[in-house]
């Protein structure tokens, strides 16, 4: 379903690379649609774009987010209508959100992803859902929110890099191991091992080298680094309170030796979803522009 | 009365032989791997240099993070007295201590002489010591000795956003893309690191005069951002890097005397 729409062949291996991607709904005919609706969610290390026909899911893409925000979000934009044939001009309404948000010249608004996360959430895991932990590129947010998506509390970290992607990356890069496996290899150990006691990311490089100089296998390494991650956010989940049902969203809800980790800490379990969860925030921000587009066509 | 201090830092071992008040050698090695092998590195050059064998020391104290790995010391010190112990003998007008090391940033508030009143220690974040700078000089492909220098010539402080070592370093890498000069990324690095220093200082209360100690002392283009971060000089002595040991060898000819 997913396609590769930009693979980079660079000459050393970036085990931190993940695949961008695009996907659309075949069964949809968007010509049929009354509102075509458009969410972009420029993060700091990723980009999504996700095209709403009447508010049901159409098209979206993921990328690598650039280092300008305007051409980065005209890049998702324009990945996610690659298989559509929806001319450009067709868009009623495009909201923007995450990092960038406010620098996005081709959105009509610029909501925040705190906000766009809690309703991306709501429509991927339902309206039982009062809490999400966005677990993103550059950031890690608890969010609680009611039955309509509503933000009703959240907290954040976005000053360290433990516990969010971009850590994440480092790691893979490190260890040598594709990202998209650091997940699963790290449950592939008989025991877990003690976490890393580092919460520093450029601290715990050294603390995993030295374990990896100690004979530890790649695996148990993972095990002590997605632990000691798990561990962190769910500290910050408990600072907030969790109320159930709970979900995960952002990058990270994808990689299973966080996932498991977490709910194993918590004591509940995760909705699974149905769509992919890192869309959240620009699904959200497309929710958002369907209902302003539809207030603005009222007045 | 002959005495030695050992500091097991997190990168460097320093060694330093101490006769009555005068240093008679000095002597440091890279931690690496083999943390046993720059211990003796750096003990037997401190020695070589006062021309003093082993035997000769009356008393050896260790300090550092690794400082229960020097086996032949007869006594221990926390980083935070050996700091403030040595602050007090070379400056005796020091009451502030910042001591900024390669994974490890203290403030030490002490008395006149030298005791510790209060202190506060970051140990857990990279963007509050010498790692930081390192990281960023690297990115920049420039040498962490040249960092100083080069950070002196910026005309212009740009803001640096990223408070994370491994954010700052996109952070840079986006910078240099859109051309800015080496010179004001890495005057922007010193001004964060400054600005989080400073931060930790108010924290235990900044009495003057304050020195600054640690390996990231050498750094002039650090010390002019922590001095304008303050709002007045520093006092940083010839070797800020040695203070650990050097207070350790104080402590040592206490104990000495003291039986």
């Amino acid at each position: 379903m997913a396609e590769a729409v930009a693979t980079a062949t660079p000459q050393k291996r970036e085990y931190w690379r993940w695949t961008e991607y695009n996907w659309r709904d075949e069964s949809l005919d968007w010509r049929g649609a009354r509102v075509i609706s458009v969410g972009i969610d420029v993060g700091s290390v990723s980009s999504q774009a996700v095209i709403l026909c009447d508010g049901k899911l159409f098209a979206y893409s993921s990328l690598r987010t650039g280092s300008n925000s305007p051409t980065s979000a005209q890049r998702a934009l324009d990945a996610a209508l690659e298989k559509t044939e929806v001319p450009r001009e067709k868009i009623h309404y495009i909201v923007a959100t995450g990092y960038g948000r406010v620098n996005i010249p081709i959105a009509h608004k610029a909501i925040t992803e705190i906000a766009c996360h809690a309703r991306g959430a709501n429509f991927i895991y339902g309206p039982t859902v009062r809490t999400v932990l966005d677990m993103g590129g550059q950031d890690c947010k608890a969010i609680r929110c009611d039955e309509k998506g509503k933000v009703t509390n959240f907290l954040m970290n976005d000053k360290c890099a433990a516990g969010t992607g971009r850590g994440m990356e480092v790691m893979a890069d490190l260890l040598q191991v594709p990202i998209e496996e650091v997940g699963p290899a790290s449950l592939a150990v008989d025991e877990e091992p003690p976490p890393v006691s580092s919460t520093c990311v450029v601290f715990a490089k050294s603390e995993v080298l030295s374990l990896l100089r100690l004979g530890w296998p790649r695996e148990r390494v993972l095990a002590a680094f997605c632990s000691a991650m798990a561990h962190r956010t769910v500290e910050l989940l408990m600072r907030i309170g969790v109320e159930r049902e709970f979900a995960i969203t952002g990058g990270i809800a994808k990689n299973v030796g966080i996932v498991q980790r977490v709910k194993r800490e918590l004591g509940i379990e995760a909705l699974k979803p149905k769509i992919d969860p890192q869309i959240a925030g620009a699904l959200g921000a497309a929710l958002f522009a369907k209902a302003l587009y539809e207030k603005e066509q009222k007045q | 009365m002959i005495t030695a201090g050992i500091d097991c830092g997190a990168r460097t071992v320093k060694a330093l032989v101490l006769q009555d008040g005068t240093v008679l050698g000095k002597g440091a090695a890279l931690t690496g791997f083999d943390q046993q092998a720059a211990i003796t590195q750096a003990f037997q050059s401190a020695l070589q240099q006062a021309s003093l064998g082993h035997s000769q020391i009356q008393h050896i104290t260790a300090t550092g993070i690794g400082h229960n790995a020097v086996s032949f010391a007869q006594s221990q010190i926390t980083e935070v007295s050996a700091d403030a112990k040595a602050a007090v003998f070379l400056f005796p007008t020091a009451r502030t201590v910042l001591d900024v090391g390669a994974e490890e940033g203290r403030a030490i508030r002490c008395e006149a002489d030298g005791r510790v009143k209060d202190f506060a220690v970051n140990e857990k974040c990279a963007a509050g010591a010498g790692t930081f700078i390192e990281t960023m000089a690297r990115t920049l492909e420039i040498k962490l000795e040249e960092a100083g220098a080069l950070s002196l010539k910026a005309t212009k402080v740009i803001p640096m956003n990223a408070q994370c070592a491994v954010f700052a370093e996109s952070e840079v890498v986006s910078l240099i893309h859109s051309g800015v000069a080496k010179e004001e990324i890495i005057r922007a690095v010193h001004e964060s690191m400054a600005d989080r220093i400073g931060a930790m200082a108010r924290r235990v209360g900044i009495e003057r005069e304050v020195v600054l100690v640690g390996g990231v002392g050498r750094d002039q283009g650090f010390i002019r951002s922590l001095s304008e971060e303050l709002g007045f000089a520093l006092l940083v002595p010839e070797d800020p890097e040695y203070a650990g040991a050097l207070g350790a060898a104080l402590m040592a000819a206490e104990r000495a005397q003291g039986g």
